[in-house]
């Protein structure tokens, strides 16, 4: 099935790799406009409460001061990112509902000046008692947050197929383990930023996000503006793993600023107004229950989930679906049953995060199977191997899966790792784990109601042929889609890769794409762009067609042809048009686009995705189908230091099962991030609030603990050379989130076979390792 | 100290002098003004990011007199009569430095917004170190963070520079 390809396979460089290794990459907050001015948000400095008044008169007064805008001056209708839960205004109005919500805008001459503005501004609170967990969000008589979640429940699920019960009866081993995530925060380096203009009615503005379509959809219908007359664009965006896919208060903000004040405005948070704006991952409490046969076949499972969402939904609710709907991917589990509460806290909202809702009940089951397992004398690896799913099937919840080999990544990494030598031989304080995980390639739904297609590509070829235009608004927040799709379009074309370029990052300029998210862009945008550069090579090959026969070169009967020269009979590859039986007989593309051009004006190419109707039909199904599926399974070695609990992780194996890969350079690098975020999840980060107030504690960088370069363990990042989706582009499924959901599960196994002891809550700190050590020894077991 | 004048709110402005990428710049300045935005405000060197301003992140790393600093945490007054290189002077006219194009070789950045401090954080350690070990590598990129990478190729690409200078 696989073919030669000039550019899809191949390890080209980035596409922005001199502006991003120069300095001369813009960002969002790099942009300068003449008379420009500065914005920020004015926060909420109390958890829950209602606002009594709000004193902006001394502020007003101070020099410099442009507007002051709050909840009076902007349109009252809520927006949120799932019409099911519309519920965030853009400032608050009648109460705020966490230590930092939205409460006003203020804009003045320069940065200085807004932040003297925002000390000058007095608002009075009626003050509310507070949840910061859901437990105490869901007693009784606990303090309502939101009128329309009655008992702060904000979203429900309840899915069981088969039998769980029955088949729990009938097993020969049944256990129960109970675990605990973590909140965790995206930690992007760059800062949202947003920078708005008005020309007549024509608002223009440039937010670092992960859609510009969501970004102009969702201010639109707040704003009541149409479509066309706000123009979202994006510089370069650094980087999001989810945290940008939400419009920010700064979107908002800046959009109504330029247009009462006339002048341009840039907004931006500062480093902890990002941990205030959220939407990091959800921390879940979560039971799990497993009854397997004496080989180790799980007949059953049982998944109970709660999780704290933080003051807003966002996109909470496709949260708790992932947390349950990806289980059945992985594994053939006949009975299942998944229970699910999210419930609404004093604290910002938690949302989409690499991986969305799976790599906490990941972590979760992992440790669970492995401990099934130990308890049925089966090793870890091959109680996978027993209930991994297998290409070509259908889940139990309804999804078709085409291509899946995690029984092929599960026996590279047993073998890549020396699994087999080194599991529970290797003494105490060191250890070795596996994990398995995977993600969808797109979601099969929009996330709000529309017929549109999800990727919508184009292809322009300059009047000369010297360039080719590649159009999607598919956004590249790093993980090198512009150059993916780049590699895809020239492909399709037969075009040289070096001489094409994007378009993109403009709602008027580009072509719609739903965005960065859902791991979807290399397969829908792929597919978008993929058709396009096939349309253009269509119409060359024609037009080349015409030009042999009227040069003369080519004869009716010409030896190898049967009858007259067709389009059929001609090939293109790297920008050479020639016939295929002879291939000294050529032309070069851009002498055929020239003429095309001379002939019909301007040579373009149109393409387009939508995934169509994919399976499942129960409710809540459109979160977790997908056209593909990608798996992966992760081995981690470490060394606990038995007396401290610092925990080293030593070395790490990633197979990902992903179909062709379009450039390896940059695959790699995604698997490289993933397991990075992973294994800082696992062992150091986590956002803390203050237990009485809820103001945030640790909203920067040296106590929220990022990986360093010294903590990064090498990863060998594997591939399964016989891996293709057929309803991938040239093969392809995702990599950038199903990467990071085995890992958690492969340090925590790895941790438990070097000490002893499960660990059950993240992060695993090295204190929580030192007292758990110190308990087991107390015990004397 | 730098010769200043005073506003009609009573507050000083100083005037000083600092060498960038081999050009000299004067430049009235508050005693607050930050290194950071005294590049990206005032000389429109915006390669310099502005992250975490609180010195944890490292986008912002320049080269101050040939040493790496945190340019949000060096106060401009400070850096009067002195000389900075920041990611816009580490390349030499055309050419690309060595450090630049083993980054883009070995795919050592994505979203590139850490960028322009990891490649001064390594150029300077390679002026220092020509022949780092992957752990004087690893040390001297502990305070620059990036969170797309894990590292890996940054690291891959400092140690190929070390061996092509």
């Amino acid at each position: 099935m696989k073919q030669d390809y000039s550019y899809v396979g191949k390890s080209v460089d980035r596409n922005d790799s001199y502006g991003k290794t120069t300095g001369h990459a813009q960002y969002t907050a790099d942009l300068k406009f003449p008379g420009m001015l500065y914005g920020k948000l004015i926060r909420s400095t109390i958890a829950h409460g209602r606002i009594k008044s709000i004193d902006t008169s001394e502020a007003e007064k101070l020099n410099g001061v442009k507007a002051i805008i709050t909840a009076k001056d902007v349109p009252s209708m809520k927006w949120g990112l799932s019409p099911a839960r519309f519920d965030e205004n853009i400032f608050c109005i009648d109460k705020v509902r966490y230590h930092g919500d939205k409460i006003g805008a203020v804009c003045a001459v320069d940065e200085e000046t807004v932040y003297k503005a925002l000390k000058l501004i007095k608002v009075e609170y009626e003050e509310l008692p507070a949840v910061f967990t859901w437990q105490d969000a869901a007693k009784e008589g606990a303090p309502q947050i939101f009128e329309e979640y009655p008992g702060n429940l904000n979203t429900e699920i309840h899915h069981h197929f088969g039998d769980v019960d029955a088949a729990l009866k009938d097993a020969y081993y049944v256990r129960t383990d109970k675990f605990q995530g973590q909140r965790t925060y995206h930690a992007f380096i760059e800062n949202h930023a947003s920078a708005a203009y008005w020309d007549g009615d024509r608002a223009f503005l440039y937010s670092s996000c992960q859609s510009v379509h969501y970004v102009q959809y969702h201010l639109c219908r707040v704003l009541g503006m149409k479509m066309g007359n706000l123009t979202v664009r994006q510089t370069n965006v650094g980087a999001g793993f989810g945290g940008k896919l939400d419009p920010t208060g700064l979107d908002f903000a800046a959009v109504i600023l330029s247009k009462i004040t006339g002048q341009p405005v840039k907004m931006w948070y500062d480093h902890a107004e990002t941990f205030l704006n959220g939407r990091g991952r959800h921390p879940m409490t979560m039971e799990l229950t497993t009854g397997v046969d004496k080989n180790g076949k799980i007949l059953a499972h049982k998944f109970d989930c709660v999780l704290e969402g933080g003051a807003y939904t966002g996109l909470g609710i496709a949260s708790s679906y992932y947390a349950g709907s990806l289980l059945g991917v992985l594994y053939l589990i006949d009975n299942y049953k998944f229970d699910c509460r999210r419930y609404v806290t004093n604290l910002p909202p938690c949302g989409a995060q690499r991986g969305h809702g799976q790599p906490q009940p990941r972590f979760a089951f992992e440790h669970h199977i492995d401990l099934v397992g130990e308890a049925i004398g089966v090793d870890p690896i091959d109680m996978r191997l027993i209930n991994a799913r297998k290409g070509n099937s259908i889940t139990t919840a309804g999804y078709e899966v085409k291509s899946y080999n995690l029984v092929g990544a599960n026996k590279m990494a047993r073998d890549a790792s020396g699994w087999t030598e080194k599991r529970g031989k290797m003494g105490v304080g060191r250890g070795i784990g596996v994990g398995n995980g995977g993600f969808v390639t797109g979601a099969g739904f929009c996330q709000y109601r529309t017929d549109y297609p999800h990727s919508v590509g184009m292809v322009k070829i300059f009047d000369d042929g010297t360039r080719a235009y590649v159009y999607s608004n598919a956004v590249d927040i790093g993980q090198g889609s512009d150059t993916v799709l780049m590699q895809m379009a020239a492909e399709a074309m037969g075009y040289p890769y070096e001489r094409c370029q994007m378009v993109t990052g403009d709602t008027d300029l580009s072509t719609l794409d739903f965005g960065a998210y859902a791991s979807r862009q290399t397969l829908m945008a792929g597919w978008a762009v993929k058709r396009a550069g096939a349309e253009v090579k269509k119409k060359v090959l024609a037009k080349a067609c015409e030009m042999l026969k009227a040069s003369g070169r080519i004869k009716e009967g010409f030896g190898y042809l049967d009858g007259p020269l067709t389009p059929e009979d001609l090939d293109c590859v790297e920008g050479i048009v020639f016939v295929k039986q002879e291939p000294a007989v050529k032309l070069t593309f851009e002498e055929v686009a020239r003429k095309y051009f001379v002939d019909h004006g301007v040579l373009l190419g149109r393409g387009w995705y939508h995934p169509g109707k994919l399976g499942g039909n129960h409710k809540g199904a459109a979160v977790g189908t997908s056209p593909a599926y990608s798996s992966a399974t992760q081995v981690a070695e470490v060394q606990v230091d038995m007396e401290t609990g610092q925990i080293e992780c030593v070395d790490t194996w990633d197979v990902h099962d992903s179909g062709t890969i379009i450039n390896p350079k940059l695959f790699h690098g995604q698997v490289h991030g993933a397991f990075y975020m992973g294994v800082g999840e696992t062992i150091w980060e986590e956002v803390k609030f203050d237990k009485k107030t809820g103001k945030l504690l640790n909203g920067n960088f040296a106590e929220y603990r990022l990986p360093t370069a010294l903590d990064m363990p090498p990863v060998e990042s594997l591939t399964l050379d016989d891996s293709y989706e057929p309803n991938g582009p040239y093969g392809l499924k995702e990599v950038g989130e199903g990467a990071t959901t085995p890992t958690m599960g492969a340090v925590a196994n790895a941790i438990y076979d070097a000490m002893g002891v499960s660990m059950t809550e993240l992060p695993i700190t090295y204190e929580k390792v030192w007292r758990a050590l110190r308990d087991k020894k107390a015990s004397g077991k | 100290m730098s010769s200043f004048v005073v506003d009609k709110d009573g507050i000083k402005r100083y005037a000083v002098t600092v060498n960038v990428n081999g050009s000299d710049y004067t430049k009235v300045i508050k005693a607050n003004t930050l290194l950071v935005n005294l590049l990206r405000d005032d000389l429109d060197l915006t390669g310099t990011k502005r992250g975490c301003e609180l010195g944890d992140c490292g986008c912002c790393t320049v080269m101050l007199d040939g040493n790496p600093v945190n340019a949000c945490l060096v106060l401009a007054i400070d850096c009067d009569g002195r000389e900075i290189t920041t990611i816009e002077g580490i390349q030499d006219g055309e050419d690309l430095d060595i450090v630049q194009e083993k980054f883009i070789e070995h795919a050592g950045f994505q979203c590139g917004f850490c960028t322009p401090g990891m490649i001064v954080s390594s150029r300077a350690l390679l002026n220092e170190n020509p022949s780092p070990t992957e752990y004087e590598v690893r040390e001297a990129i502990a305070g620059n963070l990036c969170r797309c990478t894990g590292y890996v190729n940054i690291v891959a690409a400092v140690l190929d520079a070390a061996e092509n200078l």
